[in-house]
């Protein structure tokens, strides 16, 4: 690529890109909860609630790869669960986004920047902080 | 009550949540703790949890078209994001150490100032001429108005950093998207005008609760039973609030919510004393 191309990324081009992706993010994650939403009604609507008591979620729920097997299983609370993780990583890709844009704006310091709210996210996931 | 039953009123609940954060730009997770805690007895750690949901879904959701009309300022958030991710990461921390009666009262001292902070005038007009870090930092720009685009310069950008960082942490520990104090960092501090404040505050959000949304999911505070009609009901009542926005007047709106909301904090904190949680 020709670095006039490069030049040619200005902050309106990641201002589309940005809002494009978030709202992407949203709506996706809405349609699977809403799918997962009317399984689970099906599957347990006539159930009681049972929130007073904190036991906190089981483990299939917790993860990335709990959740993906769980999906396996053609679970309903599973596939809610996946459209709360899309949720969650919209904001999370935005920032890639971000960072993406910033390296072809050739603006050093905000990549810099970007990478460090990136890492500070990366800990939060991978630090062990669960306990 | 059964679990469909259940669902509807939530749905309903959120509905209202969504649409009052997005009218009164509190945002939707300020609503939903004492919604569950109070009215079903949910434990407050779901109730984080789904706040946190909430907060995440009301802030991608209306960011997308405030950033598309080149509103915020998003060298301003991007930077003051490591503020409050680094915030929230220690919120999401202090919350083991912190006895659930505590984070009710908390929370309930919080609601009160968001309640204050709604009714506060905010400045409206820019500055000519900023401090020096504004500048080596890049955060002065300029927003579209009808009468052209408005250049506006920030001072104090280390005072609005640590208030900022205040705000990670309180969302980080209670699950809510401290809007209100990042709104009082970027308004009071740096004195950055209330157009661009609040949209990139409502910006910043989402990516501030997302770095304490991943302990919490690993914690187990996000139950799928409570997270669905959240996601759903708050992304419905907030797109409504956006397009009434346009047509009703907000003032005495904002003043009949602040009053309620002041009711309920003063609710979770009498109920956090009594360790009612």
């Amino acid at each position: 690529m020709k670095s006039t191309e490069n030049n040619s990324v200005t902050d309106y081009d990641m201002q589309q890109l940005i809002g494009t992706v978030l709202r992407y993010g949203v709506l996706l994650s809405g349609a699977v909860a809403i799918i997962g939403g009317v399984l689970y009604l099906v599957q347990k609507g006539a159930g009681i609630p049972d929130y007073t008591t904190f036991n906190g979620e089981p483990a299939g729920y917790t993860s990335l790869t709990g959740i993906i097997n769980g999906l396996k299983s053609g679970s309903a609370t599973e596939i809610i669960q996946l459209g709360v993780v899309i949720l969650i990583a919209t904001p999370i890709i935005r920032i890639g986004f971000s960072l993406v844009s910033f390296i072809l704006e050739k603006d050093r310091l905000y990549v810099v920047i970007t990478l460090i709210v990136l890492l500070i996210i990366l800990f939060s996931m991978f630090g062990g902080l669960a306990v | 009550m059964t679990i469909l039953t259940f669902t509807i009123i939530l749905l309903l609940g959120a509905y209202l949540a969504g649409l009052a954060g997005s009218l009164t730009g509190l945002g939707g997770g300020v609503v939903i703790i004492p919604l569950l805690t109070l009215v079903f007895s949910v434990d407050i750690r779901y109730a984080i949890g789904a706040a946190l949901v909430a907060s995440i879904a009301t802030s991608s959701g209306s960011a997308s078209a405030y950033v598309k009309e080149g509103i915020t300022n998003i060298r301003l958030g991007m930077f003051l994001e490591i503020a409050t991710t680094m915030g929230a990461v220690g919120g999401a921390i202090l919350a083991i150490y912190t006895p659930v009666n505590i984070v009710a009262i908390l929370f309930g001292v919080m609601l009160i100032f968001s309640a204050a902070m709604t009714l506060r005038k905010k400045h409206e007009d820019a500055l000519p001429e900023g401090s020096k870090l504004s500048y080596t930092l890049k955060l002065n720009s300029s927003y579209p108005s009808k009468d052209g685009p408005v250049e506006y310069k920030l001072k104090n950008i280390g005072g609005g950093f640590s208030i900022m960082t205040i705000a990670g942490v309180l969302s980080g520990l209670l699950g809510i998207g401290s809007g209100a104090l990042k709104v009082l960092a970027m308004d009071t501090a740096m004195r950055v005008p209330f157009r661009v404040s609040t949209t990139t505050s409502n910006f910043m959000v989402g990516v501030t609760a997302a770095a304490s949304a991943v302990v919490y999911l690993q914690r187990g505070y996000i139950d799928p039973g409570l997270a669905f009609p959240v996601i759903i009901g708050v992304l419905a009542g907030a797109y409504t609030g956006s397009k009434l926005l346009m047509r009703i007047n907000v003032k005495s709106l904002k003043l009949i919510f602040s009053i309620a909301i002041t009711m309920i904090a003063l609710n979770m904190i009498y109920n956090g004393f009594y360790h009612k949680f």
